[in-house]
């Protein structure tokens, strides 16, 4: 089978709305197929990595603990815009898991290189 | 690239992420987002921005729709449903700023 580039374009909060969530269910789905997995964080989207989400009060199930698990998928690229962070108040320290931090630029760059762009 | 965006520039911050990281192609706007290649609006500015690394096309449908085809600001194509297709089909993958 050939091997196709996808990244998936994560740019909403989670728990607020069901896309966050979906975007994690077809991650998973896309690495069982051997694929080259590329996940971006952008804009509202930063904060789906997030250290120390609580919605035991908001009786939500918690997806975050998932992110930690995508290593073992062998998901391993996941990019987050530098910008984005910034204007949320945030630091690569906030975040749950080891990303590589890219400017504007150089996120757009990555994106113009797949074969399939999934937005969520 | 193809860049789709399809919410209004007032509402949504996607036309900012765009030009933050959009580096070349195309950007076509529907629904909602052909609101802001229209003259005088907040966000024509913006578009102009983008127009000097990328291709601005509107899609004329939804500018009917909303009664201002008759205010698209110069740079902007106007395209039909057959134009998206070509558009999608011209370009090797497409981001949609949802």
């Amino acid at each position: 089978m050939t091997t196709k580039k996808f990244m998936f374009v994560n740019r909403k909060a989670p728990y607020g709305s069901i896309y966050a969530l979906e975007s994690l269910e077809v991650v998973l789905i896309t690495a069982a197929f051997d694929q080259d997995v590329s996940l971006a964080f952008v804009d509202d989207g930063v904060y789906q990595l997030k250290k120390g989400c609580q919605t035991k009060a908001i009786e939500t199930k918690n997806f975050s603990p998932t992110y930690r698990a995508l290593d073992g998928y062998d998901i391993e690229k996941l990019y987050v815009e530098k910008e984005s962070l910034e204007a949320r108040g945030l630091t690569e320290d906030d975040l749950l898991v080891d990303v590589t931090v890219l400017d504007s630029q150089s996120m757009g760059a990555l994106m113009e290189e797949q074969d399939v762009v999934l937005s969520f | 690239m193809l860049h789709i965006i399809n919410k209004s520039p007032l509402d949504r911050p996607t036309l900012d992420s765009l030009l933050r990281m959009g580096q070349s192609g195309a950007v076509l706007l529907i629904e909602d987002a052909v609101l802001a290649a229209t003259q005088g609006h907040a966000a024509a500015e913006k578009l102009r921005a983008l127009m000097t690394k990328m291709q601005v096309f509107a899609l004329a449908p939804d500018l009917e729709a909303r009664g201002v085809s008759d205010r698209l600001i110069d740079g902007v194509t106007g395209v039909d449903y057959g134009g998206f297709v070509d558009l999608v089909a011209e370009h090797p993958n497409c981001q949609s700023w949802l």
